[in-house]
Order: structure tokens, then sequence, then C-alpha cells
């Protein structure tokens, strides 16, 4: 959706050069590694958990076509119009012209990493129609002009100084105090009439209710409730993957997604949605409208390496615990979704062709997946996309062709002892003092850190002139 | 007497024979009969980790036949060893015969230090090695391998070694094998922060098990002129920590 026009390594190297941006990456994500850690601790059958999180997520995914229609009949039954979305482009139409029908000047939006991933701010702001993002990260992101960096903290580019002074510029009555609290009461003022003045609201869902047509949404600023409640219209958008058959197993996945992202035993605000406002009901919207999205989810299903993709809860903590994200943060990535997880998704989105660099930029360490609360081979899939970007042809000709030389070589053990001698030489002639500085060919790794000479001939030839060998 | 197959890698093969002498030395002491397959060269794993499925199973169909004669295959290296047992059957996968057999000899095959404690119970006697040292776990021997207690109950033999914690020893280096070179400058943020973390922790070495991960921070920290000496657990344990350490010459 969002790749800009600087390649990805470009992208990345703007971010690794920007101090506050690290600042910003540092203070988040260590807290919530530290957090997650503790909770992860305190909780005694947390892999048991991760487990059942994992087997629900399976199951739904073997059965997405019972649970689909069975979330659709009951949400019909409550009242709710369903709508059925397979792109991203055919989603955010289907929004702008129910907002047009109701003939909305303002519309309210509760933070929904889908919508951003359906383009829909920029189509309503296309629209012509007034967007007011209700969640106090996404405020931020609309402030400044950006897309969201983080899918749990969309502003965690942006360090509380420059939060400050962007709040001091653009609200009405800004904070005097340079305190959470007052930044926080701040973008209140700013907000609130806004709310309740708003004729749609637009929010996504963490899990679909299949038994009841139910959607559920969990916020930490209760900004679910108070946007939703007051306009005339409520619509969901919602990823075909957040059905669960019924509320225990969002309950079992909550507390993974909770405790994953934030390190919290239970987020501040689990609000449920159930068809339009009911006769005697004191507020509530008259028309409750579901959209469901494919999205390339279908697509995800049918392929051996992604399917498991589909478990995923948009916790984090893949981009968290992830060092390459923790040196340059979410917008280098140039997709919606940041990160291990975006790294397999964005290729989903875009196609591998524009974005497979993003696979390829990853030491493959395997501690995202090791965090994961449905443990997503994040890892694997990645590979995955790699293997699939060589068998295209997408790998640039040069890799392509170091590499067949390679295994050609490595296939001939005389010619490879010959190689390694002759590699091993040459090493030794560069690094005469002990230490390569640089070296032909060895530039992207001496422009940073020194390599270490050889100390001599190989342990083959050594081995083979007797040394080691005991009778 | 188990029939135990060294697998040298490349690395130790070409840049620090030492750690495969030490392994020598170590799979012997410890009541195996070692030997060394002349005809091997590399794993696959820098064409598996670049989607070049094909060419890995090559290599990895090379190694299963000059590996399998033995009772145990024992390398120095979490990274080459978790190739060969995690992903031989998975470059194999279009060929269940040739997975199944990956898998079988993956059975048998140990990273250095896991096979020493696990299989071999073995404890070095005699070893001293007089300094303040901390420990990396790379990435692949800790989560593909689960090795992490073995190379501490080894070090824990060692007369004279102090071991200090650091701070973040599960995070990776940012060596990553190509990725370095494909990323250097992401790869030289990542090792910025190890090399700091290494100096924070006070201790005069460091030491991990893998020769990637070593070389990627011994070169970081040379270049930041830090006294601290790297080497393998294997040459400290084998007793043959008294030539220079990767970081010095
Ligand atoms: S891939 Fe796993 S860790 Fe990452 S956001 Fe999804 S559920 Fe969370």
């Amino acid at each position: 959706m969002h790749t800009s026009v600087l390649s990805f390594r470009a992208r990345a190297d703007v971010a690794l050069t920007d101090p506050t941006l690290k600042l910003a990456i540092d203070r988040t994500t260590g807290t919530a590694e530290r957090k997650r850690a503790a909770a992860v601790a305190a909780f005694p059958q947390f892999d048991a958990a991760r487990d059942r999180g994992k087997r629900i997520k399976d199951h739904v995914i073997e059965h997405f076509d019972h649970y689909l229609l069975e979330f659709e009949r009951n949400a019909i039954a409550s009242g709710a119009q369903v709508h059925w979305a397979s792109t991203a482009d055919e989603a955010s139409r289907i929004v702008v012209d129910l907002c047009r029908k109701a003939n909305a000047k303002r519309v309210t939006r509760v933070k929904s990493m889908l919508g951003e991933a359906i383009g829909l701010p920029h189509a309503l702001d296309a629209a012509g129609i007034e967007r007011v993002e209700t969640d106090l990260a996404e405020h931020i992101v609309q402030l400044g002009g950006d897309r969201p960096s983080h899918i749990v903290w969309p502003s965690m580019h942006r360090t509380r100084e420059q939060v400050s002074e962007m709040f001091k510029q653009s609200h009405r009555v800004p904070h005097r105090e340079e305190t959470i609290e007052a930044m926080v009461d701040s973008a209140r003022r700013e907000l609130r009439d806004k709310f309740l003045s708003a004729d749609v609201s637009i929010s996504g869902a963490n899990f679909l209710l299949a038994d009841t047509g139910a959607t559920c949404t969990v916020t930490n600023e209760g900004n679910a409730e108070l946007t939703t409640s007051p306009p005339r219209m409520h619509i969901v958008t919602a990823g075909i993957e957040k059905l669960v058959p019924s509320l225990p197993h969002a309950f079992a996945l909550l507390r993974l997604l909770v405790r994953s992202a934030t390190g919290a035993d239970v987020t501040q605000y689990t609000t449920f949605h159930c068809g339009p406002k009911k006769p005697g009901d004191l507020d509530g919207p008259e028309e409750f409208h579901i959209v469901l999205v494919d999205n390339g989810r279908t697509k995800m299903l049918a392929e051996a390496g992604l399917r498991e993709m589909l478990r995923c809860i948009r916790c984090g903590a893949c981009m968290n615990h992830c060092v390459v994200f923790r040196q340059m943060g979410g917008h280098a990535y140039g997709g919606t979704y940041p990160g291990p997880m975006g790294a397999v998704l964005t290729p989903v989105f875009d196609g591998l062709e524009k974005t497979r660099d993003l696979p390829h930029a990853c030491t493959l360490n395997g501690k995202c997946q090791e965090v994961c609360p449905v443990d997503i081979p994040l890892p694997t899939l990645l590979r995955g996309w790699r293997d699939r970007s060589w068998r295209e042809g997408l790998e640039p000709a040069a890799m392509r062709f170091g590499m067949g030389i390679f295994t050609f070589v490595a296939s001939r053990p005389r010619i490879y002892r010959l190689g390694a001698s002759m590699a091993v030489r040459m090493l030794g002639l560069f690094g005469r003092s002990g230490w390569i500085r640089s070296m032909p060919g060895l530039g992207a790794w001496t422009a940073h850190r020194d390599f270490p000479a050889p100390e001599g001939r190989t342990f083959m030839a050594r081995y083979a002139s007797g040394e080691g060998q005991r009778k | 007497m188990p029939r135990v197959a060294l697998f040298v890698t490349c690395l130790a093969d070409a840049i620090r024979p030492s750690v495969g002498f030490a392994a020598l030395k170590l799979l012997q002491d410890a009541g195996c009969k070692v030997e060394v397959p002349m005809q091997q060269t590399c794993c696959g794993q820098p064409a598996f980790n670049s989607g070049d499925t094909k060419d890995a199973g090559t290599l990895a169909r090379r190694f299963i036949e000059l590996f399998e004669p033995y009772d145990y295959v024992v390398g120095p290296s979490g990274s080459c060893v978790g190739m060969t047992r995690a992903h031989y059957p998975e470059a194999l996968a279009d060929d269940p015969a040739w997975a199944e057999r990956a898998r079988r000899l993956g059975e048998r095959t140990f990273e250095l230090m896991s096979f020493l404690v696990d299989v071999m119970h073995y404890k070095p006697t005699g070893v001293r090695f007089p300094a303040t040292a901390t420990y990396h776990d790379s990435c692949s021997g800790l989560r593909e391998l689960g090795v992490f207690e073995q190379p501490r109950a080894l070090l824990g033999a060692v007369g004279g070694l102090e071991m200090k914690p650091l701070e973040g020893n599960d995070v990776c280096c940012g060596f990553g094998g190509t990725f370095c070179v494909k990323y250097p400058a992401i790869s030289n943020a990542v090792v910025s922060e190890k090399a700091a973390a290494v100096q924070r922790s006070g201790a005069q070495v460091l030491l991990g098990g893998d020769l990637g991960c070593l070389i990627n921070m011994a070169g970081k920290l040379h270049r930041n002129g830090s006294p601290v000496r790297v080497y393998h657990a294997a040459e400290v344990l084998a007793g043959m920590a008294d030539a220079p350490s990767i970081s010095e010459k």
C-alpha cells in the first residue's frame, strides 16, 4: 500500500542515522520487552496457553468457510449489515460509499491496522470527509502527517518531547506543564467535542465471534466506546482471519495478546458490538455495518508457506524483539506492517517483486518466533519468500551466478581445498598486521569492522600433514 | 569407543584452524575415535539462507553421503550444525527418501559442546585459564539446538576462570551469515550495541560457540580499540587459549 519511492536500503540508511528516532524506539521497545518478560514469567502455564491459542487459530483456519458463514448468519440476525470485500480498494470503496450514503461530514476512527492496510485514511481524505483519529497515538500520527510505525504504538517513532511540541503547535488549548497527564488532557480537550458530533464511526476488530455475530475491539483508552456510541452509523472493518468460534476462544487469545503486546494482564477496555441500537436502548448507532476483508488472505490459505501467518493476532512482540526493527523502526519497511510479521505480509499485499528486500532484511536469529504468542515460524516463512524469489528469478544475477560457482566448487573437494588455501593466502597478504582494515571485495565488512587475518594454513592442510592426529 | 566424524566448518578451516584442533582434542580427550573426512567442504547454509534451495540440496546430499558412515557427526558451530540438523530435511523436502536420510543423520549430528556434555558426559580436568570472561549465546545453537547450559557447565570446570553476565546474551549480534554484507549498515548498528554490552560486562574475554558471530564481534571490538580478547569456548576448554585471541595478533 505504502511502498515509497526510496528503496528499502535507502530508507533504512536514513532511519539508522536518526538519533531521536533511535531514542524513541529504544524507550518503547525496551519497556515492552521488560514488561512482556515479567508478564510471561508470572503466567505459569504460558506455554500451554500459547499452544491452545495456536490450536484455536489453526482450527478456524481449517474451517474458515464454516465459521465465516456462521458469523455472517448471526451478524445479520443481530441487525448488522455484512459486506464482503476481496481487495483493499474494494474494502475502502465500500466504507467511503457508506459514509457518503449517510451524508457524513465528519467520521471518527478507532485505530485499526486493517484500516491502514486498505488505505482508508487516504480514501476518506480524498473523498473530502473530515477524519478524526481518536486513538491518542493515531492522533499524533495524523498531526504529523505520517504513517504508523508500529502496530500497537503507531506513533512510537516520536519522542514525548516531539509530541509536546506538536500539541503546542496545533491544539486549541495546549498543555502548559510538561507531563504526560497534561498532554493527554490537551488531546482530550481537542478531541472530545469531535467525538460527539461525528456522523459515522469506523473501527476495526480484534475478534469476530462466529456464534453471536458480535465483534470485539480492545483499546487502552476507552476511545472505542466513546467513538462508536454517538454517531448514527458504525462501520467495522475486519480481516476474515479475526474469526473465533465463540467468546471463550476470544478470551484465550486475548490473554496471550495483551501479555505479548504490553505486558499487562488485561487491556483497559474490551468492547463488544453486536448489531445496531435496539428498541429501548439508550444509545448506539442506527446502522451497523461489518466489512469482511479478504485482501490476500484466501491466497495465504492456499499457500503452504503462508498459511501459518493467518494465526497472527497483531501483538507486535516479534518487532519489539527484532534486532533489525530496533535499529531502524517501522517506516523503513515501507509497508503497513513492519518488523518480522510485516516482512512476511508486505509481499502478500504489494507483490514480491517490489518487496523482495524485506524477507532478506533478517538475520534469521529466531527470537521473533520464540516470543510469538501463537508460535508462527517467522524465520521459516521469511526464508520461504527468499526461496520463492530465487525460483522466480527475482534475485540479482550476480548472486545467482556466485552461488552457482560456489556450489560447483564446494562439490569438488580438491578445487575447494585449493580455493580455500588461495583465499587464506590472499587474506594473509592484506592482513599482515593480524587484521584486515580494508580489502577489495570485503568492503561491506570492513566499512564498519576489521576482519581477522587467517591464522596461517587451513585446518585441512595442517591435519593432512599429521597435526592433531593420535594413534 | 564411538567413531566420531569432525565437521570442521568452513570458517574454522580457513580463518581459525585452532578451533578445529581444539574440537579434535576435546573429542579425543572425551574418549572418541575422531576422524576428519577429507572430502568435506561447505554444508550449504549460505545457499539455503539465500533462497537457493536447489544448490543447498546438492550440498546436503553430499554431506549426508560423506558423514553417514560414522556413529556421530560433531561440529564446533551451532549454526552449521543447525543447518544440517534442522534444515536439511527442509532443503530436501521434495525428495522424501533423502529427507528421511537427512533426519536420521540429524539425530546423530551434534554441536560440539552439547555433544561433550549430553552424549559423552565429559568434564575438562586440569585446564586453567585465569581471566574474567563473558559468554554470547549464538542464536542457532540456542534456539535451534537448545545449547545453553552445556558451555556453562564445561567452562565451570576451568580453573581461574570467572564468568560475568552479559546483558542481552541471547540477542543476535547482527552477523546473520550473508546478512552482514547484504545490509552492512544495519548489521553494524546491531553489532555496535553488542560490542558496547560486552564492554559494559567488564570481562577481559568474550567467549562463544560460533565462529561467524565471534569474528563479527571481534572485528567490531578491534575497530573500537577495545582490549577485550575473543575466543571460541572450545579453545579455552582444550587449554589452547594461550595463542593470540581472535581479536589480537
Ligand atoms: S507474528 Fe506473532 S509476535 Fe508478531 S504480531 Fe503476529 S502474533 Fe504477534
